[in-house]
């Protein structure tokens, strides 16, 4: 069975990537990951204002009680070797990327047009074959445009793209008015991929303690919202495409290649099952393709987009309202 | 003179230590002030790799005492290793057995010694002789160095001398004054000390280590047939060792150019009068020489240098013959000793020498002076004294000076006006906040003046006693010539004043002299900030003829993201106006210097910092200053009017920065100070404070129990009086215990220190809005008007009976009235809630004995302290005897009460018929129990006393005086965990061994947090620590498992954040328990790294880890056949990174190596839980019950059940 693909200029034995999560930040997993069988790994995401709140914080918890008091002039002890900064995450990258065979990508999310730039930079000399930029420019001022917020997203990726020699691969949000046309500036942009979509807006709240609280893992039913978008930018826009987000079988992961996806990255599950469940998942791809007579993963890629699934309108508004029509029925 | 010697600004300890480093291969240290800075660098360049001299890198190791850093360091030099160590004070103390030892053996040892006063009738942080003196009869050679520069360059003598004479070497310079120092000297390179070692006395002292290649044996025990002639025979090498050092110093000179000599001499060639003294006070002494000299006077001055041996011979010949009176100052005080050591040892060296024929001049009249002990200002009017009396005809033999002795009249009369430092020398004075960042910058400013100019600069720095809102002064000087100004800036060419507040206290302007600049930060512009300066301000600025600049450093900081830290922005202020360097230049070289500090510490600081510079010019303001005096503010008073006779004639003084002026007479004799005084002392340091919202509040009073200083407050009281303020809150008490009552939770504005603990524990949050909660914080200047006076009215309201309170839990502890308030602890601290919390159970019948430490200088550092007194005059009696025998300390207050409660019991058994047999049995099994007890036979002892006074026997006056021991007293032991795990550690086991009823504290912050964080045997695995810089390789001490062992010690493991109501019940257990109790109480602390307004969510994040488990073990439990153990805390459900993550010094680890982070954190998470199991099993276990078990009265009955939360 032929299950290669090509992701972001990358010849892959198949399209299933470890997506960008903690399990990076220990070498055993990493290497568990590669003899799993893993593509290619994504690493966590570098989060620009987690650098600076973490600086700001450690700043001020150790240089505020310090030249205060005669006895102690500081309370923690000063090593040289002490980095406030990206170091621990390249050096992690740095080390992943030692360790395994595979294309290892960098993820980024940042918050300045400068941060942006300068740890793609470095996350590119540290060695990431590509890099995947996590934007999420969040609406939230009823001041802003749409155009406003898809402006400074494009030119972000346009200016990260022309710094950089490795591919740029961009992670999006579900939430735009016309994705088509976001995904379109993006790729024209310089960006060499899309993946879809973060799961940063889901919030649930805890009743007891009236707090927000964070995400939960994802499942299977978050996986049409990225079929449906998936099988629209297929075929319209030249960019690899990856779906990230509610892959838990190997049906899961057939259904993203058919609508479009080059690669498919997977967290939940692997974090749910541990690394080694990539290759029950591969094996689950090959078991289906056997039994459904499928030679290889390229005859399928995109085969269920918009503009070759037998039913255009599926994915259209009729969709919609077929699917009333039928739960009223 | 080299020409290539690099100049560098560095202090007193790291100039000495920098040597030391370089020639030692074994360091032992132990954390002490001033002297741990010695040691933390060393630390720090051992864990950067940084070789010494042979390219090896030292074994710097921490030791549990400074007794047992001198074991080590006598073992290293056994074995044949070069080895050195830092200490002070009582540390140095320690050390002296060992000493003894070291000398006795004729080993080579230098070690490096910050001197510092020895506690007495009170501990002292700063300097004087008392502790170097304390050595002379140990053998040590003693090189003395009285600047930075010689602190650099005795440090190489010394090693050289002590290699070459065989003597060890203490070398010692003035702590604070010369260790804190921070100056610009030549510093010694490698090359240099390379040139000055001499290998082959290395190679000797290599030859004499013990080995089993050539067997010896050395420190056998002698008998009177031996000891004494083998004592004797070490003489040659003390007659030998100045000769000695004489030759290192011209080695020295020969690379360097700077000329040393034992004794050395300055001043008029025939001078008549001369001064004798060493260390620091030299300088000011020299600097006044010459100006006396140039005005025609014949005086001089003699340095001492090498004190021991003492060479009475180089002694007469540094004298010019011209000499008719002399000197002697000390540092130190003997108390009923003929002199003080120096002018004992000079009157002994002229006498023998006139006896022996050798004096070259007739004998000279001796007098000897104390002066400047605790570091008391030594100034040259203070020199100019003493030769003017050196010129009397009748002068004080015995004389102090530099303060007013109005009891024994000793002290000398001098000028306190007079100003000798030269024109050329441009003087600063810097008042800031510790939390702002002033002192930093200007360390800062004097490497910047240091290294781009010609000049010479010396930066010294005066620190606050107080641990939060600390107020800083520093003192900067630079000139063409090397400073040797060792006293504090009198009059200064620029002030400047980083906090307005500090204008409406301090008389700020009292430093400038006339013309000189004034730079106040202010949040007033140019236009306004002189209608808002107080009288005595405006009239300074008037009549000094001040230029007076402004600037809003507070708004600049803010806009540009640096919170509260104006220190670049009032750096750049500084620079720009004082014209020391261009100001394009000066700007480029703060942020050339702001990229070096900070770089690292990540790029936003870096950029914030440069934006913060960018702006500070277009907001800094010349003002035009008005002729007129136009103010009606006035300064505020100090203390009120109500405060006491004492508070308000000494304490207030003290306060005010003014106790310099107090006479001997003003103070007690044996250092007894009256307890309540911070009361008075409303420092207003929080920018914002608590406010109650009783439409949410629960009533949980978790905000009171976690406040660090006592500074929110719960009380059910009877509904508001006519007179109560409009703005006092108080509500329907909600419980059934007290209903009817009225309920208020109440802030002290003055005494809040705004650290939010008190928000962030409030577990009420507003319906509406979950932002907000039943506390909030809002600005201070709002509301602190109001609250003032609902705070006194709240003071005022009764407290509660205590006997009502049927609960003793969390919550109505908190309806006690705490007996520790408003101490200088930091904003948050995690220890002061567990104090507090002993006052309100136990206050009027506690009896404290405090470990040195955090605990000691937030309890019981002057001018004002926080323990207090109820409305009956109760409360806490409170001392600190040592670091090291705190437990040894409060088992003698245990024997002490027993014996004296013993007496009042026999007594009254005998007086039994005289005063009444009920009575009498009532006093001595009191048929209550718990608060009702202590009530009813206070009652019962004012009886006895009415019946005994119409008694008239021996007997019934000694019962008289007894009669309070027959009310039951509650001795604890505090300490931190340095004192616990450590250096006490010894004591402590031998207390817990005795099975008397002490009940002990320890507050654990897992390092030694007074002296600035050092690792102790409780750092946790894999944290940063200092002397553990890449995270601490073994577990924690399991101090509790280890007190358990003794089977008969209640021992409980408490973390106040995570359940209080166990805290509560583990005190009043412990307390309860008749024999001897162990807390061991989780404290955060600004060590940890992370916002303390988070240290409670932290201790609960450490509980639910497992790295803290709760547990209270009970030897009560076992006569019962019950497991003794109770394990009180759930099973971890959160692994132990999820709580490291936390805090900076685990970050850091992981940070500069997270390979190494992740696996000690695994190690962590292993011993943590194989920890909890082991718990778990014990928990279980229940061993046999005793036939006969001795009696213990049950615990306290009306606790709560300790799991509930």
């Amino acid at each position: 069975m032929n299950l290669n693909t090509t992701w972001l200029g990358f010849e892959l034995e198949h399209p299933l990537v470890a997506g960008a999560s903690p399990m990076v930040r220990d070498l055993g997993t990493v290497r568990r990951l590669e003899d799993a069988g893993a593509a290619a790994i994504i690493m966590d995401s570098l989060f620009e204002e987690q650098l600076t709140q973490e600086q700001l914080a450690t700043h001020a918890a150790l240089e505020e009680p310090a030249e205060s008091f005669g006895e102690a002039l500081s309370y923690l002890p000063n090593v040289p070797h002490f980095e406030l900064g990206p170091h621990e995450y390249l050096e992690q990258l740095r080390k992943v990327k030692q360790a395994v065979g595979i294309p290892v990508l960098g993820s980024l999310n940042g918050v300045t047009p400068g941060g942006w730039i300068e740890y793609a930079d470095l996350i590119e000399q540290a060695g990431a074959d590509a890099l995947e930029l996590n934007v999420y420019d969040l609406a939230i001022s009823t001041e802003e445009s749409s155009k406003a917020i898809e402006d400074r997203t494009v030119e972000l990726v346009r200016e990260v793209a022309l710094s950089l020699r490795i591919p740029v691969s961009v992670k999006l949000s579900p939430f735009y008015t016309s994705l088509p046309n976001v995904a379109a500036r993006l790729v024209d942009a310089g960006a060499k991929g899309l993946v879809l979509f973060n799961r940063f807006y889901q919030p649930d709240i805890d009743l007891e303690e009236l707090e927000v609280v964070r995400l939960h893992l994802s499942d299977s039913s978050e996986l049409p919202l990225r079929l449906h978008w998936l099988a629209i930018l297929s075929g319209q826009v030249e960019a690899s495409l990856a779906v990230t987000g509610g892959v838990h079988t190997g049906v899961d992961a057939i259904k993203a290649v058919m609508t479009g996806a080059h690669a498919v990255q997977m967290v939940s599950a692997l974090l749910r099952n541990g690394p080694g469940y990539l290759r029950i998942v591969r094996e689950q791809m090959v078991e289906w393709m056997r039994e459904h007579e499928y030679e290889s993963i390229r005859q399928m890629q995109g085969s269920m987009n918009l503009s070759r699934c037998p039913d255009r309108r599926a994915y259209e508004r009729a969709n919609y309202m077929k699917m009333l029509q039928s739960w009223r029925g | 003179m080299s020409s290539q010697a690099r100049m560098i600004t560095v202090d007193g300890n790291e100039a000495a230590a920098s040597v030391a480093y370089r020639l030692s291969e074994v360091i032992a240290i132990y954390p002490i002030t001033p002297s741990s800075p010695m040691g933390e660098f060393a630390d720090e360049w051992a864990v950067g790799h940084r070789p010494n001299l042979w390219g090896q890198v030292p074994d710097v190791t921490e030791m549990q005492s400074e007794g047992g850093a001198a074991g080590a360091i006598h073992g290293a030099l056994q074995a044949g290793a070069l080895a050195t160590t830092f200490t002070a004070s009582q540390g140095l103390l320690l050390m002296i057995p060992n000493m003894y030892k070291i000398a006795g053996e004729q080993t080579a040892f230098t070690m490096h010694v910050a001197a510092r006063t020895l506690a007495t009738h009170a501990l002292s942080i700063f300097c004087d002789h008392g502790d170097v003196m304390a050595c002379r009869g140990t053998g040590f050679a003693m090189l003395c160095a009285s600047n930075v520069q010689e602190s650099h360059d005795f440090a190489i003598i010394s090693h050289c001398a002590s290699l070459e004479s065989r003597v060890p070497f203490m070398h010692f310079f003035d702590g604070f004054r010369t260790s804190h120092e921070v100056s610009k000297i030549e510093e010694l390179d490698d090359e240099t000390l390379r040139a000055m070692v001499d290998e082959q006395a290395i190679a000797a002292h290599r030859e004499r280590a013990l080995t089993p290649d050539r067997p010896k044996i050395r420190g056998t025990a002698q008998n009177p047939d031996a000891f004494f002639q083998a004592r004797e025979a070490c003489n040659l090498f003390y007659d030998a060792c100045p000769a000695v050092v004489k030759e290192v110093m011209e080695r020295l000179c020969a690379r360097t150019g700077r000329r040393y000599e034992l004794f050395d001499y300055i001043g008029h060639p025939h001078a008549e009068r001369v001064i004798v003294m060493m260390g620091s006070g030299a300088e000011a002494a020299a600097e006044a020489v010459e100006w006396i000299t140039a005005r025609g006077e014949k005086v001089g001055l003699v340095k001492v240098r090498l004190y021991r041996p003492f060479s009475a011979g180089d002694f007469i010949a540094a004298l010019p013959t011209s000499v008719r009176s002399i000197a002697v100052l000390d540092r130190t005080k003997e108390p009923g000793a003929l002199g003080e050591p120096l002018y004992l040892d000079v009157v002994a060296a002229l006498r023998e020498s006139a006896d022996a024929g050798t004096l070259p001049f007739a004998e000279p009249r001796v007098i000897g002076g104390r002066y400047g002990l605790s570091s008391k200002e030594f100034t040259p009017a203070m020199v100019v004294a003493v030769y003017g009396e050196l010129r009397s005809q009748a002068p004080k033999r015995h004389f102090t000076v530099g303060i007013v002795d109005d009891v024994t009249h000793l002290s000398l009369k001098y000028d306190d006006e007079l100003d000798i430092e030269p024109a050329d020398v441009t003087r600063c004075v810097f008042f800031g906040l510790g939390a702002d960042g002033t002192v930093g910058a200007n360390k800062n400013s004097i490497k910047i003046i240091g290294e781009e100019t010609d000049n010479y600069a010396q930066g010294y720095f005066v620190y606050d006693s107080k641990k939060s809102g600390a107020m800083t002064i520093s003192h900067l000087r630079f000139g063409p010539r090397p400073i040797r100004s060792t006293y504090l800036i009198r009059k200064a060419n620029f002030v400047a004043c980083h906090h307005f507040h500090f204008l409406e206290t301090l008389d700020v302007l009292e430093y400038a002299q006339e013309g000189a600049v004034f730079l106040l930060n202010a949040p007033y512009g140019a236009e306004h900030v002189w209608d808002h300066l107080p009288r005595e301000a405006q009239r300074r600025i008037i009549d000094r003829k001040l230029r007076f600049h402004v600037i809003d450093a507070s708004r600049v900081a803010a806009e540009t993201g640096m919170g509260r830290r104006t220190n670049t922005i009032m750096q750049t202020c500084f620079f720009a106006i004082s014209g020391v360097l261009p100001r394009e230049e000066a700007i480029a070289r703060i942020k050339k210097s702001i990229e070096k500090t900070y770089g690292r510490k990540g790029a936003e600081i870096v950029k914030r910092n440069f934006e913060a510079v960018d702006k500070t010019l277009e907001n800094l303001f010349e003002v035009k200053v008005p002729a007129e005096v136009t103010s009606t503010i006035e300064m505020a008073a100090i203390v009120p009017d109500d405060a006491p006779d004492f508070v308000k004639k000494v304490t207030a003084l003290m306060m005010a920065g003014k106790g310099d002026l107090l006479p001997v007479s003003a103070f007690p004799v044996d250092g007894t100070w009256p307890t309540a005084t911070t009361r008075w002392e409303k420092r207003n340091i929080a920018i914002e404070i608590p406010i109650w919202d009783e439409t949410v509040c629960i009533q949980c009073n978790k905000c009171a129990l976690v406040c660090p200083h006592a500074a929110i407050r719960a009380k059910v009281h009877e509904p508001n009086g006519h007179d109560a303020p409009p703005t006092f809150k108080a509500v329907d008490y909600k419980a059934p215990d007290l209903r009817g009552l009225k309920y208020t939770i109440q802030v002290a504005p003055e005494d809040c220190t705004g650290c939010s603990l008190c928000v962030n524990i409030c577990p009420a949050k507003n319906k509406s809005n979950p932002r907000e909660k039943a506390i909030n914080m809002r600005p201070h200047m709002e509301h602190v008007d109001r609250e003032r006076e609902n705070y006194r009215y709240f003071l005022d309201l009764p407290e509660i009976d205590r006997t009502r309170l049927t609960r003793l839990d969390a919550k109505g502890s908190q309806f006690m009235l705490p007996l520790f308030e408003y101490s200088g602890a930091c904003a948050g601290c995690g220890e002061t809630p567990y104090v507090k919390l002993l006052t309100q159970l136990f206050g009027d019948r506690l009896m404290i004995a405090n470990a040195t430490g955090c605990s000691s200088i937030y309890g019981g550092n002057l001018p004002t302290t926080p323990y207090c007194v109820n409305a009956e005059g109760r409360g806490p009696a409170w001392s600190n005897s040592l670091f090291e025998d705190n437990a040894e300390f409060g088992l003698g207050m245990r024997l002490a009460v027993d014996q004296l409660a013993e007496m009042a019991r026999v007594l009254l058994g005998r007086m039994a018929s005289r005063i009444g047999e009920s009575l009498a049995q009532a006093l001595l099994t009191p048929p209550e129990t718990g608060e009702a007890m202590f009530i009813e036979q206070r009652k019962r002892i004012a009886e006895l006393r009415g019946k005994l006074a119409q008694v008239s026997s021996p007997e019934a006056r000694k019962l008289e005086w007894l009669a309070d021991y027959l009310s039951p007293r509650s001795v604890w032991l505090l300490g931190g965990d340095g004192w616990a795990y450590d250096i006490g550690y010894g004591g402590l086991d031998h207390v817990l061994s005795t099975g008397r009823n002490v009940n002990i504290l320890v507050m654990d912050t897992e390092v030694y947090s007074n002296t600035g964080g050092q690792q102790s045997k409780a750092t946790p695995l894999g944290a940063a620590a200092k002397f553990a810089a890449a995270g601490k390789t073994t577990q924690k001490k399991d101090l509790g498992l280890m007190a358990m062992s003794y089977g008969h010690v209640y021992v409980a493991s408490i973390a106040m954040g995570a359940n209080d109501n166990h805290t509560v019940k583990a005190f009043l257990e412990a307390e309860s328990y008749p024999g001897p109790s162990l807390i061991i109480a989780y404290s955060h602390c600004i060590a940890h790294g992370y916002d303390m307004a988070h240290g409670m969510d932290q201790q609960q994040r450490a509980v639910d880890s497992g790295i803290w488990p709760l547990y209270r073990y009970d030897p009560r439990r076992i006569e019962s056949g019950e497991p003794a153990l109770q394990l009180d805390s759930k099973p971890p459900k959160l692994r132990v990174s999820e709580y490291t993550r936390n805090e900076a010094r685990f970050r850091m680890v992981e940070k500069i190596d997270p390979e190494r982070f992740r696996k000690l954190g695994e190690e962590a998470q292993k011993h943590t839980l194989r920890r909890v199991a082991l718990y778990r099993h014990m928990a279980e276990l229940a061993l046999p019950a005793a036939p006969a078990a001795p009696g213990a009265p049950d615990p306290s009955p009306q606790a709560e059940p300790a799991g509930a939360k």
